[in-house]
């Protein structure tokens, strides 16, 4: 479960926003520029609310009253970033082990296999991010974050860079995510997208949650 | 007429000696430094930006100057050095090191700062939302696509310290076996009759090395594009 209830100020931008997400995908549904990305930003621990908790199983990872901010290394929080973000000068197989190897988690090859399967990046293997199209390096991102394995998984807008053809071409990739059943936080301006992937809603407006609830109240 | 005697043998070999440990002992402070300077905001950074700049364009005679003054033998620093670790600058090649080191660590400082300024920070934020902490962070992103800088700098430092004249023959003088290198070789020759062959010889064999250490830090330079741009 995740609990979120923060105030962030932001230039003239000010961000309040509360919900509390059992779901197992919760979309962050908004216009850019309703505070999407530095909600979940917070939530990756990437940027520090002014004031306010998060939550995350029970374990808090911000909370400014008591001066808690657990650093992003230590949430086990995976991030998928719109523009992939893989580390240029790492081939396909380095950015897909990077996470296991800070983590030093032991080699696991059935996982390893079981998500380069899934989402069928094998050939890609001993590619430089250079040489991948949109839609390769998204997926390629998402594997690399899965094979840290987190306990929560945000995706900022992971189709917002790549054209209709190419969406459709990843969409199927994280409907089979959600089917494994891994937590996620899943941010989009997409009412579409998030039908077909959500469990749960957060409406963001202006830095303010303006609904909560099922995909219906995307309607 | 090419003959280069062991007179100038010693001088070359130890202008190469200088340079390389100059550079290789200033490589790590210039890294910590540029880093420094690329990332953090701290208080006083514009007075370390100079400080570090100062070299390139204080005469050289007075970097020289202080060095003797600071790491002489009575020197305030010197003094302590030699007593406590036996370390001792003054008039050795350790000294001419330490004065190339310092003239050359504005050029060494410069490409690093620039490649870690060119960073994307967002891989930073990546890597950490990954599980790096901090200093894997700087190990495994930061540094690595810093590397070309780096090594960029370096060949620059190099150059600067195998070429340094003013600072080195203030503070060590020009003791030839111990702290003659090319530079001061070839003004000692440029001051005696019949030397004008001799120093025409180190004036070409400095030249060829300063070339070969320019183009290796141009193509650095463009590794480094390259390699930013994920190919």
């Amino acid at each position: 479960m995740l609990r979120v209830d923060v105030t962030k100020q932001l230039g003239e931008f000010s961000l309040e926003a509360a919900f509390e997400s059992q779901g197992r995908v919760t979309g962050l549904f908004g216009a850019s520029g309703a505070g999407k990305t530095s909600l979940i930003n917070m939530i990756a621990g990437l940027l520090r609310p002014d004031r306010g908790v998060i939550a995350l199983d029970g374990e808090t990872l911000d909370d400014t009253s008591k001066g808690i901010h657990v650093p992003p290394h230590r949430r086990r929080i995976g991030y998928v970033f719109q523009d992939a973000r893989l580390f240029p000068h790492l081939d396909v197989r380095q950015n897909l082990d990077y996470g296991r190897r800070m983590n030093r988690l032991a080699v696991d090859p059935a996982q390893h296999a079981r998500i380069t399967d899934l989402l069928e990046i094998g050939p890609l293997l001993d590619r430089r991010p250079g040489k991948l199209s949109g839609g390769e390096r998204q997926r390629v991102a998402l594997g690399r974050a899965l094979l840290s394995k987190p306990r929560l998984l945000l995706l900022d807008e992971p189709l917002g860079s790549l054209d209709e053809g190419r969406k459709e071409e990843i969409l199927p990739y994280l409907i089979r995510l959600r089917d494994e059943g891994i937590p996620m936080v899943y941010v989009s301006h997409d009412a579409a997208e998030l039908r077909q992937l959500a469990t749960q809603i957060v409406m963001l407006k202006r830095g303010r949650v303006t609904a909560l609830g099922g995909v219906k109240v995307l309607a | 007429m090419f003959e280069i005697s062991p007179a100038e043998w010693t001088a070359i070999l130890l202008s190469l000696r200088v340079a390389v440990v100059a550079t290789l002992v200033a490589t790590p402070f210039g890294i910590g430094l540029a880093w420094l300077l690329a990332r953090r905001e701290f208080w006083g950074k514009s007075i370390l930006d100079a400080l570090v700049h100062l070299p390139l364009v204080l005469p050289p005679v007075v970097t020289g100057y202080l060095l003797l003054l600071t790491f002489g033998r009575r020197g305030l620093v010197g003094a302590w050095l030699a007593d406590h670790l036996g370390i001792v600058f003054a008039f050795r090649w350790t000294g001419a090191a330490l004065a190339c080191g310092i003239m050359s660590f504005p050029l060494l400082v410069r490409p690093i700062r620039l490649s870690i300024e060119a960073i994307d920070r967002r891989l930073e934020q990546a890597s950490s939302t990954l599980g790096a902490a901090p200093w894997q962070v700087f190990a495994t992103v930061t540094l690595p696509l810093a590397l070309p800088g780096v090594l960029a700098g370096m060949v620059l430092g190099f150059a600067k310290a195998i070429g340094e004249f003013g600072a080195t023959i203030t503070f060590v003088s020009n003791i030839p076996g111990e702290t003659q290198t090319i530079s001061s070789a070839i003004y000692s020759l440029i001051q005696t009759p019949d030397g004008d062959s001799a120093a025409g010889r180190l004036v070409l064999v400095s030249i060829v090395i300063a070339m070969s250490a320019l183009i290796a830090s141009e193509w650095f330079a463009r590794r480094a594009t390259k390699r930013l741009h994920g190919n």
